[in-house]
Formats: C-alpha cells, sequence, structure tokens
C-alpha cells in the first residue's frame, strides 16, 4: 500500500467521496450483452467498467491440460491498455497472471465441473475502465456471465474487497484509498455453503481489525449477490415476456 | 509433466487425516525441520538457503543503482522473482515463470513489500534519479511441498544478511558498504486444508491431496501484512480466523530462529 501522509481520506466521518465506511461504491450489472460469446455480463462498480464472457464447456486445448474426469475452468483477466491513466503494456503482466489463476480458483468451486470431461470452460475478464477493485469486479462478472452462458453452478460468487484507511476499516476502496490506503482484503465469497473461495490482503492489519474488515466484507458480498441474481432475472424475464408477447400476437 | 498419486497413496492419506495422523508423524501445527543458512553465496548481496524437510530453496539477492519510479522517486526500488526450475521436481519445466512461479513471488513480494521489511528511504541515493535496485531471487532447487514458507523465510534471512554494495559503486553517496536498514522481520504461515482437516507446513503429498491453502505473513507485532488463498477449495471464515490466530505463535518461532541464524539484531 502506498504512504503518502498528505493526502487525508477521511473528513468528517465521511470518506471523501460521501460514502459512509461500510457503503458500497454503485454496482450495476448486466447479463447477456454479447452476441458471439456463450454468456456474458457487463459490470460497472463505481468507475470501474469491465466486461466478463464464457466460452464452452468446449474441447480442451492444449490436450495435455485436459482433466479426464471433468472440467477445467480458465479465467483470463486482461486490462485493456487503455484502462489506466497511464497505457498499460498489453499482454500479461504477474499481477494479471496471479490474479486469472485466483479467479479461476475460486469460480471452479460453485461449477459442477464433473458433467464435462475433458472439457475447457473459458471465462475472459477485460477491464475497459479500472478504478479500484477490479479483481472483485471481474469476478463479481464473471459469475453472472457464467449463469448466463447455462453452465450448471451451486450458486454465484459474490466479490468485494475491504481495507483500512486513515486506521479505519472500510468497505469498497476507492481508487485514491487504495492508492493511499493502509490495508487492502479483497474476499470472493460463496453465499450459499457461506464459503470464502477468494482471499488476499496486503497492508498492515490486526487480528481485529482483520475480523472487523472481513465482516464488512461479507455483508457486502451478500449485498452484490442480490444485484447479481436481479440481473439474471432482469435478463430472462424480459426474455420470457417478449416471448409471451409474441405468442399473444401471434394468437397461439 | 504432471505427476499422478496412485490412489490407494491417496486413500491412505484420506484416512490418515481423517485419524488426524500425518504421513511423517507430526502434529498438525508442526514444521518439518527448518534449517536456514545465511550468506552460503559469495556473489550475493545477501542470500539464504532454507531447507524444510526435503524441500530446498535458495534466495539471494542483488543490488544495483538505477532510476526510481516516477511515482516514488524517494525509495528504492524492490523486485522479487521465483523459478521452479526443472531441477526441483519432474513436474516443472523449463521456460519463462508460469502461473505457480508468479503467485509465489508475488505472494512472499507482498509481505516484504506491504510488511516494510526494507526501508526503502533509506535507499533513495538521490531523489528522483538514483535509488538502488535490489532484487530478490527465489531459486527452488527441491520441491517436496510448502514452497511458500520455505521462500518467504529465506528471502527474509536473506534480506537480513544483505549488505548494501556502496563501495563498488562510484555513485552510491557513502564510501563504505553497510547492512541493508531492516525495519520488521516478516515470516509466513502456510496452511492447508484438506477435507475438514487444517495442517501447518504440508509435505508434497499432503500438498497433492489439498483443498485449500492460505498463507499468512505477520510481523514481530503480530499485525498481519499479507494473506493469500490458495487452490481450488475454500475455507471457511472462522477457520481463517483459527489460522491467523495460530500463526502468531508459529510465526514468532519462525523469525526467532531466522534473527538466530543471521545473527543481527539491529530491529
Amino acid at each position: 500500500m502506498g504512504s503518502n501522509k498528505d493526502i487525508e481520506l477521511i473528513e468528517d466521518g465521511k470518506r471523501m467521496d460521501g460514502r459512509e465506511f461500510d457503503e458500497l461504491r454503485e454496482i450495476t450489472i448486466k447479463a447477456g450483452v454479447l452476441k458471439r460469446a456463450d454468456g456474458s455480463a457487463y459490470l460497472e462498480w463505481g468507475k470501474n467498467k469491465i466486461m466478463a464472457a464464457v466460452y464452452g464447456p468446449r474441447e480442451m486445448h492444449p490436450r495435455h491440460a485436459q482433466e479426464t474426469r471433468k472440467a477445467v475452468v480458465r479465467a483470463r483477466y486482461n486490462m485493456a491498455a487503455f484502462s489506466v491513466p497511464d497505457r498499460k503494456r498489453p499482454g500479461p503482466d504477474r499481477r494479471s497472471i496471479e490474479i486469472s489463476k485466483l479467479v479461476s480458483e475460486a469460480l471452479e468451486k460453485v461449477v459442477f465441473t464433473e458433467k464435462y470431461p475433458r472439457s475447457v470452460i473459458d471465462v475472459f475478464i477485460e477491464v475497459l475502465q479500472a478504478s479500484a477493485g477490479t479483481r472483485c469486479g471481474g469476478l463479481t462478472a464473471a459469475s453472472v456471465a457464467l449463469a448466463d452462458a447455462g453452465i450448471p453452478m451451486s450458486d454465484l460468487v459474490a466479490s468485494c474487497a475491504s481495507g483500512k484507511i486513515e486506521g479505519q476499516v472500510v468497505l469498497d476502496l476507492g481508487k485514491n484509498e487504495d492508492n493511499y490506503g493502509q490495508a487492502d482484503v479483497p474476499v470472493g465469497y460463496i453465499p450459499r455453503s457461506d464459503d470464502i473461495c477468494l482471499l488476499q490482503m496486503d497492508g498492515n492489519l490486526t487480528e481485529e481489525e482483520y475480523e472487523e474488515a472481513m465482516d464488512m466484507a461479507i455483508e457486502a458480498c451478500k449485498e452484490i449477490h442480490g444485484i447479481q441474481r436481479e440481473a439474471l432475472r432482469e435478463r430472462y424475464s424480459t426474455e420470457l415476456k417478449d416471448e409471451n408477447e409474441k405468442d399473444l400476437a401471434e394468437g397461439v | 509433466m504432471k505427476e499422478i498419486l496412485s490412489k490407494i497413496t491417496k486413500d491412505y492419506l484420506y484416512r490418515l487425516v481423517k485419524e488426524g495422523k500425518r504421513v511423517d508423524g507430526r502434529n498438525m501445527f508442526e514444521y518439518r525441520d527448518i534449517d536456514i543458512k545465511a550468506g552460503e553465496i559469495e556473489p550475493a548481496e545477501g542470500s539464504a538457503r532454507v531447507r524444510l524437510g526435503d524441500t530446498d530453496v535458495y534466495v539471494g539477492t542483488k543490488m544495483d543503482v538505477g532510476e526510481p519510479f516516477p511515482d516514488t522517486p524517494e525509495s528504492g526500488v524492490l523486485t522479487t522473482s521465483a523459478e521452479l526450475i526443472p531441477m526441483a521436481s519432474p513436474e516443472y519445466e523449463s521456460g519463462p515463470p508460469g502461473e505457480d512461479a508468479t503467485e509465489l513471488a508475488r505472494v512472499v513480494d507482498r509481505g516484504v513489500r506491504e510488511g516494510e521489511v526494507v526501508d526503502t528511504s533509506e535507499l533513495c541515493i538521490e531523489e528522483g534519479e538514483k535509488v538502488w535496485i535490489l532484487f530478490i531471487d527465489i531459486h527452488v532447487l527441491d520441491y517436496d511441498g510448502n514452497l511458500f514458507d520455505a521462500a518467504g523465510i529465506g528471502v527474509m534471512a536473506a534480506l537480513m544478511d544483505t549488505v548494501v554494495p556502496a563501495s563498488k559503486f562510484d555513485d552510491a553517496k557513502k564510501e563504505e558498504d553497510y547492512p541493508l536498514p531492516i525495519d520488521h522481520v516478516v515470516v509466513p504461515a502456510t496452511f492447508t486444508k484438506i477435507k475438514d482437516q487444517i495442517l501447518l507446513d504440508s509435505q508434497l503429498e499432503e500438498e497433492k491431496i489439498a483443498d485449500a491453502r492460505l498463507t499468512v505473513s505477520l510481523n514481530e507485532n503480530d499485525e498481519i501484512v499479507a494473506m493469500q488463498k490458495g487452490l481450488r477449495g475454500v475455507f471457511d471464515y472462522e477457520s481463517t480466523k483459527e489460522c491467523i490466530k495460530k500463526a502468531k505463535d508459529i510465526c514468532s518461532e519462525t523469525r526467532e530462529k531466522v534473527i538466530e541464524e543471521v545473527g543481527r539484531e539491529n530491529i
């Protein structure tokens, strides 16, 4: 975490963007936004803009990466060159390799992979505009894209970070808070089984602060889970409605 | 090439875990023998070899004078890399670092960076122009499980062993070599979860059947400076708390071992 003591992150008990300590930035998710992909989701989270797409289950290449009894969930997290103030060199760097690995592992737990031996479920996450919390946004969007692709899953993974700024545990760090804060704890959560499928932490936290941060993040994940489900309901209820109306018009 | 564990071995391991036992007779939260040797590599600025049971890791540091990052003009630069060379395991292949090596390097790096182990402001030579670049390289020679702790301990020991080679550089401001300024001693403790059992320092076979892994890095004030959950399985929230509680004693023991070996009391 950066340490610039000159930057003030809390004023009069509020954060610089006016949020309460345990308040999320605004999140909107839209499911089924791409034509070619088997499933997709577009997410805006504060100033983050993230697209997730799913292809598969399909044949795994290279073949030596196949698993004989189950499908492999293979996520690729990528940041567009124009997504950050200084141009990001295209292609995977160490950070995105790590995030891709963690997101793959986090998603695999909720997918019924044993239904598709030897195949791969590709999840592509493209960060179009980045403003702190892109891995959580990416994981959240990817879950919705998987569901949109009709992949059998036990639950949607919801993800959110909490952290510490100026000694205060807060939810969902914004850009400045991420840059100048004291700790960041990204969490991936499976509400139905009450399991944590992604957990990272960097900065400095005491045991008590860790617990406070986790409590906050888990609560927020439950809220995000609601937004994810709503996105899917929106997508499919309108589709069903359209079909009904068409049927009525045709006098079926 | 991926090594496959025979079903009979797997069943045996699962049965042991169920009975609360381990292959090598250890307790669940007991390390294998930790052997730390600092300063074995002469050309390195600092070095350490850590043997954790049969896992064997070398860490070396090198320093050079270079430019700071534009957003931190007054700080030295730290970079950590890891290589999983084919010598260490039939599973490793030569070539650029894959995702496992990348994760290892980044988790260890985070402990050092976020734990503010090195006082990087002391590594500034000329603001915005010249700073010390500190390269930390992790070289795995024998992989028998739990690289995260072996590497994390090795990096801490190597850093404490590091001497800034100021005399070798004309432009280093100081003329004499001096020990790398260390502010904190951060060490990791890595737990693995097999079924519902949580254990410390898994050896190779345990690691192969592990569902999930959790690394917790603590400083000498028992503050958490880095964490990472790995593998495809999950932890419930309560067990992460339990791991942190356990890590306090475990890390303070490891920390003592490192300090004892390096024999440096300046923190």
